[in-house]
């Protein structure tokens, strides 16, 4: 078996044991994502010399026996509205082309503590706006598992790079779906964590009430033990909560007897696609000959949960965004006439159409005369979406659903009709308007071989039980190896000339914030 | 003016808490510092840098709103206020809006025409914003984040003043309250008490409210008193004239004293207020209403009180003395050092007054320690100085806080008691005025008065008085 073979938890196994070292694991990296850069399109930064320096010396520090964690020396790549100090964070915007924080989200500080490698940024849908990464200052992200596909969002970039054996696991975010939708349509396992539990300091913010961060592997068990090192009570993040049972791996048990499985009638019906239902099914026969309790139920208000999410994030949105305007750091029109004019055009040249849709739909929302009627409604819609999964978890201990309605569509298809791109979200968006933990288990392949994804919805604070699901489903799983070690013919292309040029500069330690 | 009116006052007052770090971030407040020293990602609105509430600044707002008789709102929220502006670095304000922490609460002011009580609309707690500093000679500016996020509440008065003097009374009252409990110096000048005039005016005896006008930029008591002087005049002068009034904000222009129009209802901006999802809501139990309760200082009313009963003093000197949360702390400080509150108060309101009355300071500005006054009274109680001396002294400690004792020694200020070189001296003095002395002789009693000025300032000011008296008398007879 190749190294790029290896999950997370078992690289990492392997370096501890002194079978491989850190450095070895990350010149394997590189490699692969060398020769797989050109046809994919994942990363936005690659950091090939801090990558080799930093594996050097955690190697060092794991030679000592100072580093003990499952993760030590595990190459990661982390989505790029994750601020890491002295790299660049774009968000994959034009508007923060050249942005290079002073400081570093918490969760990636609680990889660099635990001895994780990171080797760079990957790409993303625009501030996370969009569900197939392609609404990118730097290019669409492709599915490995067909090039002419989109790999989903906006977690995309995370994703491909997992199922193309480019890192051994990744971080993501997901406001909407955006670790579970492309996890799905790339054949990862995706783990959204209950709000709160991972704390949101130095992740640039889409939609405040509804982000998390969360871990993109190759299986279950890589994610339980991902989550456990990147959840942490953060008093920096007013949101953050305090929590006791955030031991995750201890979930790693074959075992679902008894287990009350509910699925939502309705997320069965209109627009799913039929490979997709069978497939879902199909998963949950496997987890029911497990000894798990499946029955159907009326999930209520499925149907309000799109429109109230829109309003809800491109409201939060409209506001978050507005501190990009040119004054302090990122994109600045080069020709102007007075502070407005540089707002103005610095922010109509900075942002591209899908972030201006949505800023705009929240500005009108938010409006005085709208506010009411579309923002405090659609505060009520989250409030009641709540309280009918609240009963929903009175019966059931984890709910099941496909992760979206399809398998990955093809590059262009979904932009040219945005309202079609926004119900694909149909499954994964509710689970962020109640701040529940979802879980994506990769439980198929349609006949054009493309992977389908097994949503598990769990109560708020109740991961372990997705854990657990996830964990026996995986054991009984049809297909065992998800992720592609896919061989890649080196092009050797440069970026299109009119994107904003990929940065594979050494990370800087010093220096001024939005200066290379 | 054939007419009678009556104007309608407001008041929007923004209060610069006093709290170590900023409201959301562990930056200093201090005032000052090197551009952009006291900053980090929150107070810069850096991306993904997120506000955490200073718990000081609640217990602040809430020990205001206790002392203003608002009603706390147990479950109050944070909300963002939306405008574009580069002292504002995330372009929003986080503010409260739609559930404020104290509402309904009113002061009691006392003018020439008696006591009224003028209510609070709401108090609610905000973030300062920086500062932009314009290039004089090119075109350009920069901002200064020092400021931003710095804690702030405004309060909000219901519009019930009726004149100049109604508003600074609720000003200086509002002001006192907010010094005695440590929440702000509020200093107008320096920018930690801020007040905009909410205004109209109508005929007396309608019930139906002029349109408003809001004034700006009024950095002090006086500024206050002339802007709505004239801003009553310029309303009154577009109703004589047929005219309406435009509801807008102005800006006074103190030296010129006139107003000029700022921006009009029309470009108002829609703020698009919202609640802040980076913030949790305050929830304030019972037991932190009590604890911020318990723990409010003594506040003037019962100062005022205990002046008169404790100390024994008049209550207009306990009135003056309360005025200053700074005067009373100085007052008491030095009363207890020295023990005479009688002398510390006397002190205090003759010379301490005459003096910020000569030069147009105010009680706050008093600078001086209350050791060196309490030194300066020990020394007059002990008779080691006499009062001129120790006037002249009171002057060095007011102006530039001198040690009176060490004074007293290096310049050989000692009052001299010693009766032969006292005799040797009048005995001069009377030598020299032979004419004073036949006056004396002629039954002129005023002549001995000017032998003991003499003498006294032979002395340089430091012979006892009490006892050149009673030598003059006794020599001038035998001479």
């Amino acid at each position: 078996m190749s190294i790029l073979d290896q999950t997370a938890v078992g690289l990492g196994k392997q370096i501890q044991a002194g079978e491989l070292t850190a450095v070895e694991a990350v010149e394997a990296s590189l490699a692969q994502i060398r020769a797989a850069e050109d046809h994919m399109n994942a990363f936005v930064t690659i950091d090939e010399e801090g990558a080799l320096e930093q594996a050097r010396k955690i190697q060092a520090r794991i030679q000592a026996g100072e580093l003990t964690s499952p993760l030590a020396g595990v190459p990661v790549a982390i989505k790029d509205n994750l601020c890491i100090k002295g790299m660049r964070t774009t968000c994959s915007s034009k508007i923060l082309y050249n942005f290079v924080p002073t400081y570093t989200a918490e969760a990636v500080l609680n990889l660099e503590k635990a001895g994780a490698v990171i080797l760079g940024k990957t790409n993303m849908d625009e501030f996370a706006m969009g569900s197939t990464t392609e609404t990118s200052a730097f290019g669409p992200t492709k599915n490995p598992w067909d090039l002419e596909h989109v790999p989903g969002g906006s977690s995309g970039g995370s994703c491909a790079a997992v199922a193309a054996n480019a890192c051994f696991y990744a971080l993501g975010s997901d406001t909407g779906g955006s670790i579970r939708q492309p996890s799905s349509f790339c054949g990862v396992t995706g783990l959204k964590p209950t709000y709160g539990t991972v704390s949101r300091y130095g992740l640039i913010a889409y939609g405040s009430s509804l982000d998390q961060i969360g871990p993109i592997a190759k299986d279950v068990t890589d994610c339980a033990a991902i989550l456990e090192t990147i959840a942490s009570y953060d008093p920096k993040d007013s949101t953050s909560v305090k929590r006791e049972d955030m031991d995750f791996t201890s979930a790693l048990v074959d075992d679902v007897k008894g287990m009350r499985i509910g699925i939502p009638r309705g997320y069965l019906s209109a627009g799913l696609d039929e490979e997709v239902k069978a497939a879902v099914l199909g998963a949950v026969e496997v987890l029911k000959e497990k000894g798990a309790v499946v029955e159907e139920f009326d999930l209520s208000l499925v149907e309000y949960a799109i429109p109230a999410y829109y309003v809800i994030a491109s409201a939060e949105a409209s506001s978050n965004l507005a501190r990009f305007d040119g004054v302090k750091y990122g994109y600045r029109a080069e020709a102007y006439e007075g502070l407005h004019d540089m707002y103005k055009k610095s922010r109509s040249q900075g942002f591209g159409p899908e972030v201006k849709r949505r800023i705009m739909l929240g500005s009108f929302v938010l409006s005085s005369g709208y506010y009411d009627a579309y923002y405090l409604k659609a505060l009520r819609t989250k409030a009641l979406i709540k309280a009918a999964f609240d009963q929903a978890f009175a019966s059931y201990d984890v709910i099941v659903s496909p992760a979206a309605p399809f398998t990955a569509p093809k590059l262009g298809a979904s932009l040219c009709d945005p309202i079609k791109m926004y119900l694909g979200d149909i499954y994964t968006i509710s689970v962020n308007l109640a701040g529940l933990p979802g879980l994506t288990v990769p439980c198929g392949l349609d006949s054009k071989g493309l992977p389908i994804g097994l949503q598990l919805i769990g109560d708020r604070y109740k991961e372990k039980e997705l854990i657990r699901a996830g964990f026996a489903f995986e054991q009984s799983r049809s297909y065992k190896s998800p992720a592609l070690a896919k061989e890649w013919e080196v092009r050797g292309q440069g970026p299109a000339a009119d994107r904003p040029e990929k940065w594979t500069g050494h990370r800087k330690t010093a220096g001024p914030a939005g200066k290379e | 003016m054939s007419k009678r009116y009556e104007m309608v006052i407001g008041l929007e007052v923004h209060v610069e808490l006093d709290t170590k770090t900023k409201i959301f971030c562990a930056c200093s407040t201090k005032f000052g510092g090197a551009p952009n020293t006291h900053t980090c990602p929150v107070c810069m609105g850096m991306p993904g840098a997120l506000p955490v509430l200073n718990k000081q600044v609640v217990e602040h707002a809430l020990a205001v709103g206790l002392a203003t008789n608002c009603r706390i709102d147990q479950y109050c929220k944070f909300d963002r206020k939306n405008y574009f502006y580069p002292d504002n670095p995330q372009n929003y304000q986080i503010s409260q809006l739609y559930q404020p922490i104290c509402r309904d609460g009113y002061v009691e002011i006392e003018t020439e025409e008696g006591k009224k009580q003028i209510g609070i609309h709401e108090i609610h707690m905000e973030e300062d914003a920086g500062k932009l500093i314009h290039d004089q000679w090119e075109e350009r500016s920069f901002v200064d984040y020092n400021r931003s996020g710095v804690p702030l509440i405004e309060i909000v008065s219901e519009p019930d003043m009726r004149s100049a003097e109604e508003a600074v009374a609720y000003l200086e009252k509002l002001r006192m309250i907010i010094q005695y409990l440590g929440a702000s110096d509020c200093k107008l000048q320096e920018g930690s008490m801020r007040a905009d005039v909410n205004l109209s005016v109508r005929e007396a005896g309608t019930e139906e409210l002029g349109t408003r006008t809001e004034m700006k930029n009024l950095n002090s008591f006086k500024a206050i008193t002339r802007a709505i002087q004239g801003e009553r005049e310029r309303q009154i002068d577009i109703l004589e004239s047929g005219g309406k009034v435009v509801q807008e904000t102005r800006r006074w222009d103190d030296v010129k004293g006139t107003s000029r129009a700022m921006r009009s209802k029309e470009d108002a901006q829609d703020y698009r207020y919202f609640p802040d999802p980076d913030l949790v809501p305050v929830e304030i139990s019972d037991a932190w209403i009590e604890r911020v309760r318990a723990a409010q200082p003594e506040m003037r009313e019962e100062k005022l009180v205990r002046y008169q009963t404790e100390f024994g003093l008049p209550e207009y000197d306990a009135k003056i003395l309360t005025s200053s949360k700074h005067l009373a702390d100085l007052f008491e400080a030095a009363t207890a050092i020295c023990e005479r509150p009688k002398e510390v108060s006397n002190w205090l309101m003759v010379e301490g007054m005459r003096l910020l009355k000569e030069q147009e300071k105010d009680a706050d500005e008093l600078s001086f320690s209350p050791e060196n006054l309490a030194k300066l009274i020990r020394l007059v109680e002990g008779d080691v100085i006499n009062r001129t001396v120790a006037k002249g002294l009171f002057e060095e400690i007011f102006t530039s806080d001198i040690d009176p004792e060490q004074a007293v020694e290096e310049k050989g200020l000692r009052m001299v008691n010693d009766e032969d070189a006292l005799v040797r001296a009048i005995k001069e003095i009377i030598a020299s005025n032979p004419q004073s002395v036949q006056d004396f002789k002629n039954g002129k009693e005023k002549a001995a008065g000017f032998l003991v000025g003499q003498t006294m300032r032979a002395m340089k000011g430091k012979a006892d008085p009490g006892m050149v008296n009673r030598l003059v008398q006794t020599l001038l007879r035998e001479a």
